[in-house]
């Protein structure tokens, strides 16, 4: 595969800057609060700039090419190297992963969940940032496994200290979930690399040689692909991890956490399992589509059984990566595309109802749906932003979240050659009675929470009035980037498209896409 | 060979450079006797730096052994080979000596214990163990044993007065000469069979047939090392002895004298029954399996720190043996002994690491039990992170050491292809998920639990307990990240005579 090596050190400035901030972390006592949140944001922020710049430099009329690609011997004994590079696919997602941890970063520059100790919670923000950015940019198994590894302990930290009153629970259960799909996968990675000769492991390669390999052993190392990153996407049914730990996580742990750490698992899918295995991907596609529009439905009463807000969204997020995952099942150029944009979009606008909940949560400091009302009254920024995010949230044309939705049950009507026309039509049709369930969720999260007047515990003159406040500055700062995102991208999305559509093309050549 | 030899005897050619570290340890060993008789109580510190520096002394020649072009070296008809295989044990036991000397300097003094004779027992040890990487011969290799054993038993039950440590010292011993007896049974038939103790000629003299007696001879040899490395089920004493000895004497047998039984269960399989493969595969498929799985479920109800690590030593070693079920086979046998040294190098570090914070915590605490670790970060921020790493590679996640040696584990059996070493590696990677579960335990301790007993104070760190923190803790991050530093030391060019080299 062709490949773009110019400024070929801007992926690795880019992924291993945070881990410079953690170690100037390591010398500033733990009693200067200030000094440590400073610092941190200072690295977030020139990890973002250094991301603008790949932005800047990137080629768009090359999306289809691996760009900054760079290749430096690694564990050369186990033919695994430091491989990696850039395309249409990866650059949204690596840049989402800098905007995200920077908003996140100044969000809690007055909200670090307590027990407190700013110094260890913004170093862990930044471990999970290199963990993150790293992953988009492998092109090793070896090196992706690592970096997805990576972020793990930093989430159950941050999931266990910080989070909820169940907190020891939910850490452990994400825990044990994830690092039980990462052995398979891990299995599935080492299966692949000797059925395609033990020459390499990086994904170029085994692209080029994965086709090779008989089809019943395809389907088996698919299997264990499919199982480590249906746990992390999360799938029906290896989703019962995510409501635990989204609504023990802290605020800014369930942002990460639904903005980007979810599209690890679809990113694994798109760049690894589908393109090396096309085989085995067909024979598993309508199984795929089959367990998404399950998600829907599940996720969606799931939803409307909820009475706390957090745990509410973190259902809708099951729905969500639903419609993800049946674009990429029809394995269509279309459906794809629409995924694609469907992550970006999910992480934006998911991320942002998390920010609200948890500023809900600081505010009420309760969750449940039904002692909250007449957010409008009481806090009417707050509550149109809410507004803005729940209709951002059920596709509504216009923003973001519509393209990545309705695209993707489109895409069902039409799925690759070879795939089951007719299952796949159904699932449209399931994915679009989906969609119904889903406004009807949000909005009746809508009603119950920022209509009618305020509950009478929290009316004005009943002890609350000090924490109860519009949004203030730092949350300001830290939301309008990703309100206007959703805005663009709604308005706009061909800016996402255009840059996500060569890269999917390559990826789908298998399948004549 | 034995029976020949009384005919004509010429003067073994004695290469020094090759014997140098065994000779330094040696003077070392020596001067801390005379040392140790000759000065005054109040000067015995001075033992701790004669200790340390003999250690360190003795690693010299092994770099510049490393460095020379000359490959192997043998002496003594090839009893005796000083290869790369052999060097970078070495090099493992001396330095793995080093820290331990580092985590016992303080003990000791506290402690009250008789320090000279301590000193001397350590090196003695380590000086069987070095000894051990490269024997060859069936005599010799047992000699090394006994020199690395018998020494301690004795650590074992160096708190005198307290009768655990009695308990395990005593415990140890029997368990350790059963052992012994069994192995040199097995050792008596291969010199029946081979009419030779050199490997190479059982190697060449067993060839790939099987008898029965063949079969018992190879077996018990195996189940005697299984006994050293405590392999399920000939694990029993390990806990026991671990809870009971003195925690550095716990953290040395935990590590080097485990190390000791994988190298010479690694040696006198890949040299002297190579073509038995048919007989010792099973054995190690079942001893594996049976390892980490045991060790696994017993860590996981353990409340005692050490007895908890203790088990996770033993699951560890499980982990060790999952490649050599499938050694055997065409083409795996050098990615086998890859993952083997890897894997010890890596753990070695780690688990000193462990047990280092065991033992800057417990000065505090002055508990055993897990528990004590709790809310660790609130106070000592720095300690809770180093055991978060130490944990975290034993539990195998990435970057941290351990996951490059459960990976190259895992990687010599997907290699081998068959069945048996699928289902092997299924069972590993179940293991591997449940190990989470008691190492999570303690980071939860550790980060999420209050402080039992609500003493906040800083925990004080001597200089010589920070080395060693240090030195283990930098290991285990570099050889996550850059496993390729060590890796190729474990190639099978480096052990001569294996499969015929």
């Amino acid at each position: 595969m062709e490949v773009l090596s110019d400024h070929n050190w801007v992926l690795t400035v880019g992924t291993f800057l945070p881990l410079v901030g953690v170690l100037i972390m390591l010398f500033i006592p733990k009693t200067d609060e200030v000094l440590s949140k400073s610092v941190a944001i200072a690295t977030a922020a020139a990890t973002l700039a250094v991301g603008i710049f790949t932005l800047i430099q990137f080629n768009y009329d090359h999306a289809d090419k691996m760009q900054f690609a760079a290749d430096a011997e690694w564990i050369s004994v186990i033919k695994s190297s430091y491989l990696i590079g850039i395309d249409g696919i990866s650059l949204p997602l690596y840049f989402l992963s800098m905007v995200i941890t920077l908003l996140v970063m100044i969000y809690s520059w007055n909200h670090v969940p307590s027990p407190g100790n700013a110094k260890a919670f913004f170093i862990l923000m930044l471990v999970l940032q290199t963990g993150m950015a790293g992953t988009f940019i492998a092109r090793d198994l070896i090196l992706f496994f690592v970096f997805f590894e990576l972020v793990l302990l930093p989430m159950y930290f941050m999931i266990g200290v910080w989070g909820g009153e169940n907190r020891q629970y939910a850490s452990l259960k994400f825990f044990l979930y994830t690092m039980f799909g990462s052995a398979l996968m891990l299995v599935a990675f080492l299966a692949l690399f000797f059925k395609t000769g033990a020459e390499s492991f990086s994904i170029p390669y085994l692209i080029e040689n994965g086709a090779g390999i008989a089809k019943n052993t395809q389907i088996w190392i698919f299997a264990g692909m499919f199982v480590g990153f249906a746990v992390k996407v999360p799938m029906f049914p290896f989703h019962t991890w995510l409501p635990d730990a989204h609504t023990q996580a802290p605020t800014q742990g369930s942002v990460i956490l639904a903005a980007i750490l979810l599209k690890l698992g679809t990113y694994g899918f798109v760049r690894i399992a589908i393109p090396i295995l096309p085989a085995a991907a067909k024979e598993w596609a309508p199984w795929i589509g089959l367990l998404a529009v399950i998600g829907i439905i599940y996720g969606a009463l799931g939803c409307l059984a909820q009475t706390d807000m957090k745990r509410l969204i973190a259902f809708s997020s099951v729905a969500h990566m639903g419609y993800v995952m049946l674009g990429i099942s029809t394995l269509t150029d279309f459906g794809l595309n629409a995924a694609m944009f469907g992550m970006v979009a999910h992480g934006l606008i998911t991320g942002m109802l998390f920010f609200i909940a948890g500023s809900v949560k600081e505010r009420y400091h309760t969750l449940e749906i039904k002692r909250l009302s007449g957010m409008l009254v009481q806090m009417p920024k707050l509550g149109w932003i809410l507004g803005f995010s729940a209709m951002a949230s059920l596709g509504l044309p216009g923003l973001a979240g519509f393209w990545g939705e309705f695209p993707a049950i489109l895409s069902a009507y039409q799925p690759a050659e070879g795939l089951p026309v007719e299952t796949f039509r159904t699932y449209m049709v399931i994915a679009a009675i989906g969609t119904v369930f889903a406004a009807a969720y949000l909005l009746w999260l809508y009603q119950r929470t920022a209509f009618g007047e305020p509950t009478a515990e929290f009316a004005a003159g009943h002890g609350h009035d000090e924490d109860i406040h519009d949004v203030n500055k730092f949350e300001w700062i830290a939301w309008t980037p990703l309100l206007i995102a959703i805005v663009v991208f709604g308005v706009y999305p061909q800016l996402m498209f255009k840059v996500l559509d060569p890269a999917v093309g390559v990826t789908l050549k298998a399948f004549g896409g | 060979m034995l029976s020949t030899s009384a005919a004509a005897w010429t003067t073994p050619v004695v290469d020094y450079h090759a014997l140098a570290p065994e000779i330094i340890l040696a003077g070392g060993i020596v001067l801390l006797l005379l040392l140790d008789l000759f000065i005054s109580e109040s000067k015995k510190w001075i033992l701790t730096p004669v200790a340390s520096f003999t250690a360190l002394g003795a690693f010299i020649p092994v770099l510049t052994l490393a460095l020379s072009d000359e490959g192997a070296r043998s002496m003594f008809d090839g009893r005796y080979m000083v290869d790369d295989f052999s060097l970078v044990l070495k090099g493992l036991f001396l330095l793995a000596g080093y820290v331990v000397i580092l985590l016992t300097s303080d003990h000791l003094r506290e402690g009250d214990y008789y320090q000279g004779e301590y000193w001397f027992l350590l090196l003695s040890s380590i000086l069987g163990m070095v000894m051990m990487a490269s024997s060859r011969d069936l005599i010799s290799i047992f000699v090394a044993l006994e020199f690395l054993s018998i020494p301690a038993y004795m650590m074992a039950a160096w708190r005198k007065r307290d009768l655990k440590s009695n308990e395990a010292g005593i415990k140890y011993y029997l368990l350790g000469v059963f052992a012994s007896a069994i192995m040199l049974y097995g050792m008596s038939l291969l010199y029946g069979i081979a009419d030779s103790t050199l490997l190479v000629d059982i190697g060449k003299q067993l060839g790939e047939d099987v008898t029965a007696i063949r079969a018992v001879a190879v077996l018990f040899v195996v189940i005697g090392f299984a006994f050293k490395v405590s392999a399920v089920p000939f694990h029993t004493w390990a806990p026991d002895v671990y809870q009971g000895a003195p925690t550095p004497v716990t953290a040395f047998l935990s590590v080097a004298s485990k190390a000791a039984g994988f190298v010479a269960l690694v040696t006198v399989v890949y040299v002297g029954f190579p073509g038995s493969h048919e007989v010792w595969q099973p054995v190690f498929w079942i001893l594996s399996a049976l390892t980490m799985t045991v060790g696994n479920v017993m860590a996981l109800k353990q409340t005692n720190i050490v007895r908890m690590l203790a088990y996770s030593s033993v699951a560890q070693g499980g982990f060790i043996l999952m490649p050599l079920a499938v050694a055997g086979i065409d083409g795996v046998a050098n990615s086998a002994l890859r993952a083997v040294v890897t894997y010890l190098l890596v753990y070695a570090a780690t688990n000193l690491g462990v047990f280092a914070v065991v033992m800057v915590v417990s000065r505090k605490t002055r508990s055993g039990e897990i528990s004590s670790f709790g809310g660790l970060f609130s106070y000592a921020p720095g300690v809770a992170s180093l055991m978060t790493i130490f944990l975290a590679s034993l539990a195998g996640i990435p970057p941290l050491g351990g996951w490059f040696g459960k990976f190259a584990a895992f990687q010599s059996l997907v290699s081998a292809g068959n069945n048996w070493a699928y289902a092997l590696a299924v069972i590993g990677g179940v293991n591997s998920v449940v190990a989470f579960g008691y190492y999570g335990n303690i980071m939860r301790e550790m980060w999420m639990k209050p402080v039992p007993d609500g003493d906040t104070a800083p925990v004080k760190i001597h200089s010589s307990l920070g080395v060693a923190l240090g030195i283990t803790g930098l290991a285990t991050l570099v050889l996550g990240v850059f496993p390729g530093l060590v890796i190729h030391f474990g190639d099978i060019a480096g052990l001569a005579g294996a499969f015929g080299n």
